[in-house]
């Protein structure tokens, strides 16, 4: 199978990757205790805090759970796309 | 001075924390150490059973606990192994008959006369495990490279952690090298990468370990088996001794593995 794979470029992820990256995520989140619903309450509450002094472009918004070691990190990029006039 | 009380814990059941207990208690005292191996899984008593000594239980840690014998009367001596004892755990009551303060006067008592104290924790988070870590000097966690054990793992640190008796150790268990030269189970470093704590030692999958437990015999006690190779390791590297990680073995490479080998070269 490796064979083929190499031959017609076929890269599929192995089941020990799979099983590390699909352990990552779940463990990141164990450990902080946010469900994925929790994380999305978080980001719509980050989106509207933000909207009210810069103009967001919400599409293009990251909020992510990482982890270094056992420290785990929120991490939100999110791209400006003007500031918005003062009244 | 007095022992140094390890306990060895899992989270998730079967993952080896019994037969690593098991043998790792009778390396330990191989080594010319006096060692004393608790069962704390009180209501599923197993240690007996895999040390082989279960026609010898008279008195039980439970019964120790309420006072109805002396601690020395629930003291199991091996009597293949200089200095090695072991006290059973009660099977017929459940983890309430015990909180985590007996576990560290049971441990207090024991301390001047032994050189390590090995506490054998049932499986889950509850009050059986927070009674098996009460005592403990250091923490072993076990694991298996499987998706369900490491993520059990991962609590069972936090939650060491958290009672500021960090940092545990790791021991990987049950590893199958063919499995992972062909991607198909996590190695050491992903584990290690996931879990973030020091390893203390990785022991491959072997058949011996069923047949020791069948016959009730440890299987550093009767054979050189790869399992017993590296038990005996971490038992060293419990006493301070640098031994390096042991080699899983490489089977030798297929044809299809050599071309493909070749060809990604280019």
């Amino acid at each position: 199978m490796n064979l083929l794979n190499q031959l017609f470029g076929g890269q599929r992820p192995t089941s020990r990757e799979i099983a590390k990256s699909r352990l990552q995520l779940v463990l990141v989140h164990d450990r902080v205790d946010l469900s994925p619903q929790k994380m999305q309450l978080l980001k719509d509450e980050l989106i509207n805090t933000i909207s009210k002094y810069v103009e967001i472009d919400v599409e293009g918004m990251q909020v992510n759970l990482t982890q270094n070691g056992r420290q785990c990190r929120l991490t939100a990029d999110i791209p400006i796309l003007s500031a918005r006039p003062k009244r | 001075m007095g022992a140094t009380v390890i306990t060895i814990t899992s989270g998730k059941g079967g993952v080896g924390k019994t037969t690593a207990t098991a043998n790792l208690s009778a390396a330990l005292a191989m080594k010319g150490k006096k060692v004393v191996a608790i069962d704390a899984d009180i209501g599923l008593r197993n240690l007996d059973v895999v040390m082989g000594l279960e026609n010898r239980i008279v008195y039980d840690l439970v019964n120790v606990v309420e006072g109805s014998c002396r601690l020395r009367q629930a003291l199991i001596k091996d009597k293949r192994i200089e200095n090695l004892y072991m006290i059973p755990a009660a099977q017929s009551r459940d983890k309430s008959a015990i909180r985590p303060q007996d576990m560290i006067d049971v441990c207090d008592q024991l301390r001047p006369e032994f050189d390590f104290i090995l506490i054998d924790s049932p499986a889950g988070i509850e009050q059986g495990f927070r009674n098996a870590i009460a005592p403990a000097d250091r923490i072993c966690i076990i694991t298996t490279p499987e998706v369900s054990a490491v993520r059990d793992a991962d609590r069972v640190v936090g939650l060491i952690e958290a009672e500021g008796k960090g940092p545990a150790s790791l021991i990987l268990n049950r590893l199958r090298p063919r499995m992972i030269q062909r991607g198909d189970m996590l190695d050491t470093a992903d584990v290690l990468d996931v879990l973030a704590i020091d390893l203390l030692g990785i022991v491959p999958e072997d058949d011996a370990i069923i047949v020791s437990t069948n016959r009730g015999i440890p299987v550093v006690m009767e054979n050189t088996s790869r399992a017993a190779q590296a038990f005996c390791n971490i038992a060293a590297r419990l006493l301070g001794e640098d031994v390096p990680l042991m080699e899983l073995e490489e089977p030798s490479p297929s044809w299809l593995s050599k071309i493909t080998k070749l060809v990604s070269r280019h």
